[in-house]
C-alpha cells in the first residue's frame, strides 16, 4: 500500500488539512478537559424536534424527498425569512434544502466559479471557505480582517482585492471564529462595491439568530442585493441541530436551479427525518430558541468580562458563541498559548491562526458551555497566566 | 427584571455579582432589583429541588381530588386557605373538570396519608368526596428531571 498517494489529484493535494486536526489529536485521550473548542452548541436539539424526527420514522418516512427538499419546508423557510426580514423567496424554485450549510456553500461555489475565477473570502473566517473555494476550480482571494476594527470587512478593504477576474465575495456575519458583526452601514459598504463591479455575494448567515443586543441585518434584505446574493442559512446554531445537516440556499431562481442540477446528482436530498424535524423547528421552535439564545447571551457576558479581567484583550463580540481574545501581551503565539494552557490546566482553546494568518496572536473560544465549565476554565486559564 | 427571575428560578443559590456579570448590570443595580422583587412578593422564596428517594427518606406522596360544595357564604378562596394550613399539604390547585380542588400531601406511610385525609379532609364540611391516587414514583419535579444526566456527546474539537 506505498505509493498510492500519487492517485491522488492535483487540486485535493495542493489543499493541507485543517489545522483543527492537529489540536483535536492533542485533546483527544486526555481526561477532564474543559474545551472550549467546540463549534456547536452544547445544547441537545429540543425535545419537541427531536419528537417530530422520532414520529416520521414510525410513520415510515424513510424514503427520498425531492431534490429540492419537501416543499412543506420550502415554504416554511420562506415564511421564516418573510416574518424576520420582509423577504420573498418563491418556495418553488428559491429555495434549496441543502445537507447543512456546508453543502450549500460548496453547490454556490461549484454553480459560479469557472476555472481562474477568483472569489474573495474575509479571514479569520470559517476553515472550509477557502477549500471549498478551490475545489471549484477557483482562486481564494484573501483579505484580512482586522481587531482594530473588530473584525468587520469594509468597502475600502474589498475594493482594493478586487481585479477584473472576481467573480464573488463570500460573506460570513455573524462571524466564527471572531464573534464580530456588521451592522446594516457596514453591509451597505460591500454591497455598494458588489454593484459598482457586478459581483455576486454568497452570504453565510447561519447565526443570524445569535445576536446579542441589536438586530441582524440580512444581506439580501439591502436594496437591489437580492439579485446578486446567494443566502445561505441553516438550523445548526439557531435551534442546536448540527448533526441532523439540515441546510438551505436562497436566491435567483436561476442560480439556484444551477446548485440544484448539482445538488440532485450528487447529494440527492438532505436526509427525510431531519426535514422533518427542520419544520417542526421553523413553525413552532422560536421560544425554545429564544431561550437558549438569551442563555448564550449570559455566558457571553460573564465569558468576555472574565478574559478582560485577565488581561487578554477582547472586543465584545456581538454575535455567534465565540470570543476571539488576543494573547500578544503575553509573548507567545496563538498555538503556544494554546498548547501550554491544554498541557497545563486542561483547557481547549482553539489558535486563531487555524482560520487564517489574520487570527495570528488571538484564540477562539466557544461559550457554547455551563456556566459552571466557563468559570472553571476561566479560573485555570488564571493559574496558567498566574 | 425577567432577565434576573429567569436566572433565579434556574439557580437560587447564584450570587448577585454573578448575576451582574451575566446581565451586564451592576451589582449595586441587581442588589436593588432582587429587593425589590422580593418585597413585592414576586420572589416568593427560594427552595432546592431534592430526590428523596435517593436519601433513602421514606416518604409518601399522593394527589388528592376534592369534590367541594359551597356554603352560602364560603367561597373556593376560603376552604383551599384552611387546607393549606396543613403541613402535610405541600400543594393546593383550583382545577377543571370533574373535581374541584387538586392537593399533593406528603406523610412517611401509607397509613400516614391515609389517616391524614380521612381525618382532617374528609371531616370538612364542604368536602363532598375525595379520591386518593398514591405516587409510585416521581420522574420530573417542577421543570427538574429526576433522572440521572446524559454524557455529553460532542466531540472536543470541531470547527
Amino acid at each position: 500500500m506505498n505509493q498510492t498517494r500519487q492517485y491522488i489529484s492535483d487540486r485535493v493535494n495542493a489543499v493541507p488539512p485543517s489545522g483543527i486536526r492537529k489540536f483535536f489529536d492533542l485533546v483527544i485521550g486526555m481526561d477532564d478537559v474543559i474545551s472550549l473548542g467546540v463549534g456547536e452548541p452544547d445544547f441537545v436539539t429540543p425535545w419537541h424536534i427531536r419528537e417530530a424526527c422520532i414520529y416520521s420514522l414510525e410513520k415510515g418516512f424513510t424514503s427520498y424527498t425531492s431534490n429540492a427538499g419537501l416543499l412543506e419546508l420550502r415554504e416554511a423557510v420562506s415564511d421564516s425569512f418573510h416574518r424576520d426580514y420582509g423577504l420573498n423567496y418563491d418556495p418553488e424554485d428559491q429555495i434549496l434544502v441543502t445537507t447543512g450549510v456546508s453543502e450549500a456553500a460548496d453547490l454556490a461555489l461549484r454553480a459560479v466559479v469557472n476555472p481562474g475565477d477568483e472569489v474573495i473570502v474575509h479571514e479569520p473566517s470559517y476553515v472550509s471557505y477557502k477549500p471549498s473555494i478551490v475545489f471549484s476550480g477557483g482562486t481564494p482571494v484573501v483579505v484580512s480582517t482586522t481587531r482594530e476594527n473588530e473584525f468587520r470587512l469594509t468597502g475600502a478593504q474589498l475594493e482594493e482585492a478586487i481585479t477584473p477576474k472576481t467573480k464573488a465575495i463570500i460573506l460570513s456575519y455573524p462571524n466564527n471564529p471572531t464573534g464580530a458583526v456588521m451592522s446594516k452601514k457596514d453591509l451597505e459598504e460591500v454591497a455598494d462595491v458588489a454593484v459598482e463591479h457586478d459581483l455576486l455575494v454568497i452570504s453565510d448567515e447561519v447565526y443570524d439568530k445569535l445576536t446579542y443586543n441589536g438586530k441582524h441585518t440580512c444581506f439580501s434584505s439591502l436594496d437591489g442585493m437580492d439579485e446578486r446574493t446567494i443566502l445561505l442559512n441553516g438550523l445548526s446554531k439557531s435551534h442546536a441541530m448540527t448533526g441532523m445537516r439540515v441546510g438551505y440556499a436562497m436566491g435567483p431562481p436561476d442560480i439556484i436551479g444551477a446548485m440544484l442540477l448539482i445538488h440532485q446528482y450528487t447529494m440527492l436530498c438532505a436526509p427525510i427525518n431531519s426535514q422533518m424535524g427542520a419544520i417542526e423547528a421553523l413553525n413552532k421552535g422560536d421560544s425554545e430558541m429564544q431561550a437558549m439564545v438569551r442563555e448564550y447571551n449570559r455566558r457571553r457576558r460573564l465569558f468576555v468580562t472574565g478574559l478582560n479581567d485577565l488581561g487578554l484583550d477582547c472586543f465584545e463580540p456581538r454575535g455567534a458563541f465565540y470570543a476571539f481574545p488576543s494573547v500578544q501581551s503575553t509573548g507567545m503565539t496563538s498555538s503556544q498559548f494554546a498548547e501550554e494552557l491544554l498541557n497545563q490546566q486542561k483547557v481547549a482553546v482553539v489558535p486563531g491562526d487555524v482560520f487564517g494568518e489574520s487570527g495570528a496572536g488571538f484564540l477562539r473560544c466557544s461559550y457554547a458551555s455551563s456556566l459552571e465549565e466557563l468559570k472553571t476554565a476561566l479560573e485555570r486559564m488564571e493559574k496558567f497566566l498566574g | 427584571m425577567n432577565e434576573i427571575l429567569e436566572i433565579i428560578e434556574q439557580d437560587p443559590k447564584i450570587d448577585p455579582a454573578e448575576i451582574a456579570r451575566l446581565t451586564g448590570q451592576s451589582e449595586t443595580e441587581v442588589r436593588s432589583s432582587i429587593k425589590e422583587l422580593e418585597d413585592s412578593g414576586i420572589i416568593r422564596k427560594y427552595k432546592a429541588v431534592i430526590d428523596w428517594d435517593k436519601v433513602g427518606e421514606e416518604y409518601l406522596y399522593a394527589i388528592i381530588e376534592l369534590k367541594i360544595s359551597l356554603g352560602d357564604r364560603s367561597g373556593y378562596d376560603e376552604i383551599a386557605r384552611r387546607i393549606s394550613n396543613f403541613n402535610e399539604v405541600r400543594s393546593v390547585r383550583l382545577i377543571s373538570g370533574d373535581h374541584d380542588l387538586s392537593l399533593t400531601v406528603r406523610g412517611h406511610s401509607m397509613k400516614d396519608v391515609a389517616f391524614f385525609v380521612a381525618e382532617k379532609i374528609s371531616t370538612l364540611e364542604q368536602v363532598q368526596s375525595t379520591v386518593t391516587h398514591f405516587v409510585l414514583k416521581t420522574y420530573k419535579e417542577d421543570g427538574v428531571t429526576l433522572f440521572e444526566k446524559d454524557k455529553s456527546k460532542r466531540l472536543a474539537i470541531t470547527p
